[in-house]
């Protein structure tokens, strides 16, 4: 299984170095990636449909519990077939649709990455590893969004779905270590029997809001919906494929896959049912204000993900069923109508629906998929379609609360989604062919036979519905609420309140059909709500974000260095003042204290001194010889209390600082007075106190016992293992010189610099004037 | 003395902090060698400072027979001081250089990026 997820990832590798030679008439080859994955997963349907579930588990990251688990059910083996089952047909209709495009070997090493990331992500039992997976969807769906990198609206859509989805990965990540640390485990099969004590726990809330988070953002919900829209500037296999089939299922497959674990409850059902419903109603609205052919299609995408994610809130075994079923039905005639507007596109050079017209006459097939589709998608006998919708008002009419609102909701989108599939589907083959496209040709048959066979399986599905009764549907619903058994799909379900629900839908839907025509004026109506769409508040938001930052930086950011030098300062103040009042009385024991001799307090006001006139003296050469002063003070200091060698090596070096600034500062202007006398008080109030802390903390360290076993090592073995008598040097020298060797060379690069400084010459051109 | 010691140190972080503070280059480096030297008097009272001690085995013994000062501290006062001379040299170089070039002493007329200018 690992192998199989891996392969899409290794063929992407492959195609870095042998690309050139899958550019040409060899492109379509590589769709044996995908066909023979749908092959081996279509292999494991006779043992999935008995009940088994298919578990491996590879050490990853074994030290935090994270393993490359994976595991196949009837739900991700649903997935699994849809991936590569309209990966493959994606792979072939692409080495017509981008046929000796320069970058076509690089196109389906992104797709290749995406189909085993979308792989990996429906079959991973453990969440760490499903969310790598996760962002893996979400990058490589960047890269096709982006595919047309030379045009700007494709990298500005690009970088909004990444920016959604991206957000959303955040989400699932924050949720999954939630979930990881109230369960205690990552596998989502052993999270399943502690179902109860999930939903009991004081976090269930949160961990439940950052799951859908992921799940909205992902299958384009309401209020993260834009992106999708915006997503569709990719090449129309990539529409098809990614943002309609397979990605943005992603969210859905979430939210199934979860349902076991923590479904069920108030919150979850009540939220999904409402986010659902907004989404699947808005857009569906949206879709009889599109011009565009892609844009009708993706707002009915969202629709479609409304619909799911409703049907999951509804949480019964019949909503179930019926999206399972749904799934299904709309990977079938979705992908067949993407398919079927590309090749519109590509033949005919438009996607404006309100020219197209008569298509039929030039490219018959291409009509018959998408006639078909639009059958499919209204719902009208015998498609699979129609299955699909009698299930989902069976489950709507079953559930519990509001029913009336529930079951309008949900006919009033699929009257309206009738209408886009219908735009989307007849409107461009039927009329009469205008005379501009008299010439448009027919495609090749790579590109007219994928939607045709998915037109036709949605077809053959709806007449024998027992062919994916117990080998996709069950496993699914089994998956999800552990009971399937009196599951049994029928065109037929007798004259009952649900049929009659469908024919309103139909005739209604054929009726907006015909008399409502897409227009450039209701588009433009519509255009007149944007200031208040999410798209445009979140873009208002990241904005004033933007602004915010900046202002931010400016504050703390502000290029002034005694800024930056007031604030860590003041910080520290602060901090530390409040901690050290709070905590601790100053014990000073006078016993333990060494005597003050007279000399000590002549230094110590020769030093005191010396800090005053550097400090307060107009004169640069006099605040340099006070400064001298005071190091030649601490020298004496040193002298006094043991520290020879720091004596010494103070002397020689206050020395040559005094000597070195005196020799490069003599030609310097005499101190201006640069600030006024608030800023120096400021200033002067600032440096006190930080420097009374400093003293008190002295003071109090001293209390403190001191440890000294490092000190009395060194000097019991300075003579013995080292042959040295002076400590000192000894230390340096000899148990730590490597550390001296190192700081020489740290002061043989300065010297160096030093020595670069003084040798270069400033061109005039560098001169500011 | 340790509380001699400790105004010590005070004042000369007190002051190497308004120093550092000041918009005059030169203030800076004067202000960094103080709070350098205050620095170094922190380590040297925190490590317990004793008289007349100095962490010299006597010349006809082989290991300590009395008290000595802990040479732990010396030793990295030591290296302190020697690494903040190669700093200060440099800074004092590269005043010069900056003075040289932009004409300022002033902080205030140098904090603009190359971006900026």
């Amino acid at each position: 299984m690992l192998t199989a997820i891996l392969l899409g990832f290794l063929f992407a590798l492959f195609l870095v170095f042998a690309g050139k030679f899958f550019k040409g008439k060899l492109a379509v080859v590589s769709s044996i990636i995908p066909l023979s994955l749908f092959i081996y997963f279509a292999s494991f349907i006779p043992r999935i449909s008995s009940g088994e579930v298919i578990r491996r588990t590879y050490e990853w990251v074994p030290s935090f519990g994270v393993n490359l688990g994976f595991s196949l059910d009837g739900l991700s083996l649903l997935f699994s077939l849809m991936i590569t089952g309209i990966g493959f047909l994606v792979y072939v209709y692409t080495s017509t649709y981008l046929k000796n495009h320069q970058y076509l070997d690089r196109f389906y090493a992104y797709l290749s990455v995406f189909m085993g990331a979308m792989l990996g992500l429906v079959l991973s039992d453990n969440i760490i590893s499903m969310f790598v997976f996760w962002e893996l969807t979400s990058i490589s769906s960047f890269f096709l969004i982006g595919f047309n990198n030379t045009s700007e609206a494709s990298r500005k859509s690009a970088l909004t779905a990444l920016g959604i989805t991206g957000f959303g990965g955040f989400s699932l990540l924050a949720g999954a270590l939630l979930l990881g640390s109230m369960a205690g485990t990552y596998s989502i099969t052993e999270m399943l029997s502690m179902k109860e004590a999930l939903a009991g726990h004081e976090f269930y809330i949160l961990a439940v809001i950052f799951i859908f988070g992921a799940a909205f953002t992902k299958s384009a919900q309401f209020p993260f919906h834009f992106w999708l829209p915006g997503a569709m500037k990719a090449p129309t296999p990539v529409s098809t494929y990614l943002h309609s089939a397979t990605m943005v299922k992603a969210g859905v497959y979430l939210l199934m896959r979860f349902t076991p674990v923590l479904g069920d409850t108030n919150f979850w059902n009540t939220t999904l049912i409402s986010v659902g419903a907004i989404t699947m109603l808005y857009s569906a609205v949206h879709t009889l204000f599109r011009t565009d052919l892609k844009g009708v299609l993706a707002y009915s995408t969202i629709s479609a993900l409304g619909i799911l994610v409703f049907l999951i809130g509804l949480g019964s075994q019949g909503a179930f069923l019926a999206a399972a079923v749904f799934i299904i039905v709309h990977a079938l005639y979705k992908a067949t109508l993407f398919l079927v507007t590309g090749v519109i596109d590509l033949q005919s050079g438009t996607r404006n629906v309100t020219v197209l017209a008569g298509l039929r006459k030039v490219m018959m097939p291409v009509a018959v998929a998408g006639i078909l589709a639009a059958i499919s998608s209204a719902g009208i006998p015998p498609s699979i379609g129609f299955l699909g919708k009698e299930l989902t008002y069976e489950a709507s009419t079953h559930s519990t609360g509001l029913v009336i609102v529930i079951v309008a909701a949900i006919v009033l989108t699929k009257i309206l989604l009738l209408y886009a599939g219908f735009v989307a589907g007849i409107k461009p083959f039927t009329g009469k062919l205008p005379e501009k496209f008299s010439e448009v040709k027919m495609p090749g048959p790579l590109m007219w036979v994928p939607p045709l066979l998915l037109a036709i399986l949605g077809i053959v599905f709806g007449i024998f519905p027992a062919l994916i009764e117990s080998s996709l549907v069950k496993p699914v619903v089994t998956a999800l609420s552990k009971d399937a058994s009196d599951i049994h799909l029928a065109l037929w379900h007798g004259f009952n309140t649900v049929l009659i629900l469908s024919i309103i839908t139909i005739v209604v839907g054929i009726l907006l059909y015909l008399f409502l025509k897409p227009s450039e004026k209701l588009e433009n109506r519509i255009g007149k709500l944007e200031p208040v769409s999410p798209e445009s508040i979140l873009k208002k938001l990241t904005y004033f974000f933007a602004v915010f930052s900046k202002f931010w930086t400016n504050v703390f950011q502000n290029g002034y260095l005694r800024n930056y030098v007031t604030t860590i300062v003041l910080f520290l103040v602060i901090l530390v003042g409040y901690i050290f009042i709070g905590n601790s009385r100053l014990v000073i024991d006078h016993t333990q204290l060494s005597q003050i001799t007279a000399y000590e307090l002549a230094v110590t006001i020769i030093l005191i001194g010396g800090v005053f006139y550097t400090v307060f003296t107009r004169s640069r050469i006099g605040a340099v010889a006070a400064m001298g002063v005071v190091g030649l003070a601490i020298c004496l200091l040193f002298v006094f209390y043991s520290a020879p060698d720091l004596a010494m090596t103070q002397f020689s070096i206050d020395t040559l600082t005094v000597i070195l600034f005196v020799l490069v500062l003599y030609r310097l202007p005499k101190y201006l007075v640069l600030s006024d006398y608030k800023m120096r008080i400021r200033d002067g109030i600032l440096s006190l106190t930080f420097g009374g802390l400093i003293s008190l903390l002295a003071l109090q360290v001293l209390a403190e016992p001191v440890n000294s076993d490092i000190g009395d090592f060194y000097a019991k073995n300075a003579y013995l293992m080292a042959h040295g008598k002076n400590v000192v040097n000894v230390i340096l020298v000899d148990f730590r010189g490597t550390d001296t060797l190192i700081e020489i060379s740290v002061l043989a690069i300065a010297a160096i610099g030093v020595y670069g400084l003084l040798k270069l010459r400033v061109k005039s051109s560098d001169r500011p004037n | 003395m340790e509380i001699l010691f400790a105004i010590i140190i005070g004042v000369l972080y007190a002051a190497g902090i308004y120093m550092i503070l000041r918009r005059s280059l030169v203030k800076l480096i004067i202000g960094i060698i103080l709070l350098g030297n205050g620095a170094n008097l922190l380590i040297f009272l925190l490590g317990r400072i004793s008289e007349g001690a100095p962490p010299i085995i006597p010349e006809e013994s082989k290991v300590f027979l009395e008290a000595y000062a802990d040479p732990v501290p010396q030793a990295l006062i030591l290296t302190a001081i020697v690494i903040s001379f190669g700093l200060q040299s440099f800074a004092i170089i590269l005043v010069k250089r900056a003075h040289k070039v932009v004409k300022t002493d002033d902080l205030d007329e140098m904090n603009a990026t190359d971006e900026d200018s």
